[in-house]
């Protein structure tokens, strides 16, 4: 029992951040049906500049390390909706109307082009993110749970409920929902479609810059590449709850991870070791196909009619 | 007239150029005088991007040194001054991509390839290289298959994995004493090979072996992994990977509260280990498949620093040597062509920053040593070094290897 305790505690954290970095894959799906592959990279800068000024505080003030990293996460956020936004500006705004495949190559450029400059500034190796936060261990009925993970989980929460608020209690959330149901008629009743889709992707930048920083916290390791791998699991979370549905992205996100971890933890048990825990990502990925079977728009996915 | 005898000689020059920058006997130059240059170039290929890519420059730069000190000290081959070029290529650690940088290796006629750095890479790669005649040395690559391939032109300047794998196991079991031990690998031809040779000399030291638990080369989370082998309580745990997966690992597996000594293969063998792990990785055991690099020549360590202003990490004295062997076959053949110092390759006998390298009739390095290191106080410290079998104290290894200065000639 505590042993699967354990595992729905790893689950959840892993899942909380895929549902995290998930939001900002829906969200510009939903408004302008683009998948921004280029996502997961925006994920890997957040936690390298994180890396950078977390780094450079903890060496050289006496600041204490919660304020720290909450610096380097107020250092990310910025650096991440600028790169959101640049990437909105030069990748894919010049091809909003162009055909649907067209952005999407643009978007695997842009991640290449991220990654490559980011191997550029911070080299090759893997940078070990500083663990300044002491990483208390608490034992919860016989299985363990970390700081990092109490606080990767409360963040993940807060956030989502900060972000359903903004889209569903704001003006901005408003807009946001008008130019996603129909863009030519917002902007005819006075939305500016740009500006909305520029914010739509700094938003989900900012996310991605939190769950660099989670990231980074969490394995304590930040590399150039963490982004990509990353950033296709969130893919498939979101896809699993529906793309262009925010509660369909946590949701599929919080699954995602506890069904990869309870996979690596008892597959082989129960197959008597044919399957083992290298099998992992493929049993996750069977339940996305099963999934995708029944409800081809995904867990929470509304069955929509596609775009003329 | 004047002008058109000026033309056929320039035409034969460039004709003879061109020739050398493939590697065969230019025709005798008639009208102008020697010295011609000789381009002779060495493919190099490792991973440049990616998880281990540090790893990868660190061979690189190993290489890269050899050829300059042999550019400024200036070879001489069939009487031509030589220059020798580096291609680099990345090979993504990608074992598709083996090949197809072989090709474009053989494309460019290389006369000889340093690498690759993944076994995985370098298995598939070495049967093209092998095809075209072209000699390949790996300063890396430790797994058993690569030079049981029956492939004349395949060579390794570093032990294998099953002299590494029993090497390590056999300290685990004698050291810690161990009843139950896990096997972890990142499902690469490296790790999985490394841990199936660990488990075997486990398995043979009477110690039981829990069926074997697999990440991948990208995995960082290894938790669900770490909290079954927790419920199975084993004394012992084995890693086979590198150390941008092992580190996490270990720094998992300690949050987990699994309290038991943590053994990793070479490619975790690394004082990064340090940084990813934080106060994790005191304690755990490794092994490398040759000398630690401070047993490296002194001359050796001072002006890979001097160039790159950074120590080796890991492997580069090993691909300095490799390339300086392959140097030292082309100047006793007189020639660079693979196929005319192939033959001097096979009789290598060469003083590099490694200690001697000869090699046995299947292209490994005869005699290979493996080091155990054991991470203590924030750097990974040698403790053993273990050679044919037996095990020599490092303090007393460094003692009986008097420094000697790295002679290039292979004499």
């Amino acid at each position: 029992m505590d042993i699967f305790l354990q595992q729905i505690i790893n689950g959840l954290t892993l899942g909380s951040v895929y549902a995290i970095v998930a939001l900002g894959y829906t969200m510009v799906y939903g408004i302008i049906q683009l998948i921004n592959f280029a996502h997961g990279e925006i994920v890997m800068v957040g936690a390298m500049v994180a890396f950078t000024v977390i780094g450079w505080l903890a060496a050289n003030t006496p600041l204490p390390p919660l304020l720290i990293v909450l610096i380097g996460t107020a250092a990310a956020i910025p650096a991440c909706t600028a790169i959101g936004y640049a990437l909105e500006l030069f990748a894919y705004r010049p091809l909003r109307k162009a055909p649907r495949l067209a952005p999407l190559i643009t978007a695997i450029g842009a991640s290449i082009v991220l990654q490559q400059v980011a191997m550029m500034i911070w080299s090759r190796n893997p940078l070990a993110f500083p663990q300044i936060i002491p990483n208390m261990v608490f034992p919860v009925a016989g299985a363990t749970i970390t700081l990092i993970q109490i606080a990767i989980i409360m963040t993940s929460v807060v956030l989502m409920i900060a972000l359903t608020a903004i889209v569903y209690r704001t003006k901005l959330g408003v807009a946001m929902r008008a130019t996603s149901q129909n863009a030519p008629i917002a902007g005819l009743m006075g939305v500016n479609v740009n500006h909305v889709i520029a914010a739509t992707f700094m938003i989900g930048a900012a996310l991605a810059a939190v769950a660099g920083v989670m990231v980074g916290t969490y394995y304590g390791i930040a590399h150039y590449t963490m982004g990509s791998l990353l950033g296709l699991k969130a893919f498939c979370a979101a896809v699993l709850g529906g793309i262009g549905n925010l509660a369909g992205a946590m949701l599929g996100g919080m699954l995602l991870g506890v069904v990869e971890a309870l996979a690596a933890g008892y597959m082989g048990d129960l197959t008597n070791n044919v399957f083992g825990s290298n099998y992992q990502d493929v049993f996750a990925f069977m339940v996305l196909i099963a999934v995708l079977v029944f409800r081809p728009s995904g867990l929470l996915g509304e069955r929509i009619g596609e775009r003329a | 007239m004047n002008n058109r005898r000026l033309l056929a000689l320039s035409a034969l020059i460039g004709l003879a150029v061109a020739s050398c920058g493939k590697n065969e006997p230019p025709p005798a130059p008639k009208a102008a005088p020697a010295p011609l240059e000789l381009i002779v170039k060495i493919g190099h290929a490792a991973p440049l991007t990616g998880g281990i890519a540090h790893l990868g420059k660190d061979n690189e730069n190993g290489t890269r040194l050899a050829i300059e000190e042999a550019n400024a000290r200036g070879v001489t081959i069939d009487g031509k001054k030589v220059k020798f070029e580096m291609l680099a290529e990345d090979d993504e650690e990608k074992p598709d991509r083996g090949p197809i940088i072989a090709q474009k290796f053989i494309d460019a006629k290389v006369a000889g390839v340093i690498g690759h750095l993944n076994s995985g890479v370098s298995i598939p790669a070495s049967t093209v290289y092998a095809q075209a005649g072209i000699p390949m040395v790996t300063g890396t690559s430790t797994n058993p298959k690569l030079t049981e391939q029956g492939l004349k032109s395949v060579f390794r300047v570093v032990g294998r994995d099953d002299q590494q794998g029993p090497a390590i196991a056999t300290y685990l079991a004698s050291e810690y004493k161990p009843k139950l031990a896990a096997v972890i690998d990142d499902a690469t031809a490296y790790g999985e090979g490394l841990g199936n040779e660990v488990e075997k000399t486990l398995t043979a030291a009477g110690i039981k072996v829990l069926p074997r638990e697999k990440g991948s080369k990208d995995t960082r989370d290894w938790k669900a992994i770490l909290t079954k082998i927790k419920g199975k309580m084993p004394d012992a745990v084995f890693y086979g990977g590198m150390d941008a997966t092992a580190g996490p690992l270990l720094k998992q597996a300690r949050e987990l509260g699994i309290k038991v000594v943590f053994a990793f293969g070479d490619g975790a063998c690394t004082n990064t280990m340090k940084d990813l792990a934080g106060d994790a990785a005191e304690g755990f055991v490794c092994s490398q498949a040759g000398i630690p690099v401070e047993a490296a020549n002194p001359k050796f360590l001072s002006d890979f620093k001097a160039r790159f202003k950074s120590d080796p990490i890991q492997y580069a004295p090993f691909t300095y040597d490799s390339t300086n062997l392959l140097i030292a076959a082309m100047q006793k053949a007189n020639s660079a062509e693979p196929a005319k110092y192939l033959p001097e390759l096979v009789k290598t006998n060469h003083k590099g920053a490694t200690g001697v390298i000869e090699f046995d009739d299947k292209g490994d390095r005869k005699n290979a040593e493996i080091t155990i290191f054991i991470m203590k106080g924030g750097k990974i410290a040698p403790l053993a070094i273990i050679k044919n079998g037996a095990s020599t104290k490092f303090e007393d290894f460094i003692k009986s290897a008097a420094p000697t200065p790295a002679t290039t000639e292979n004499k």
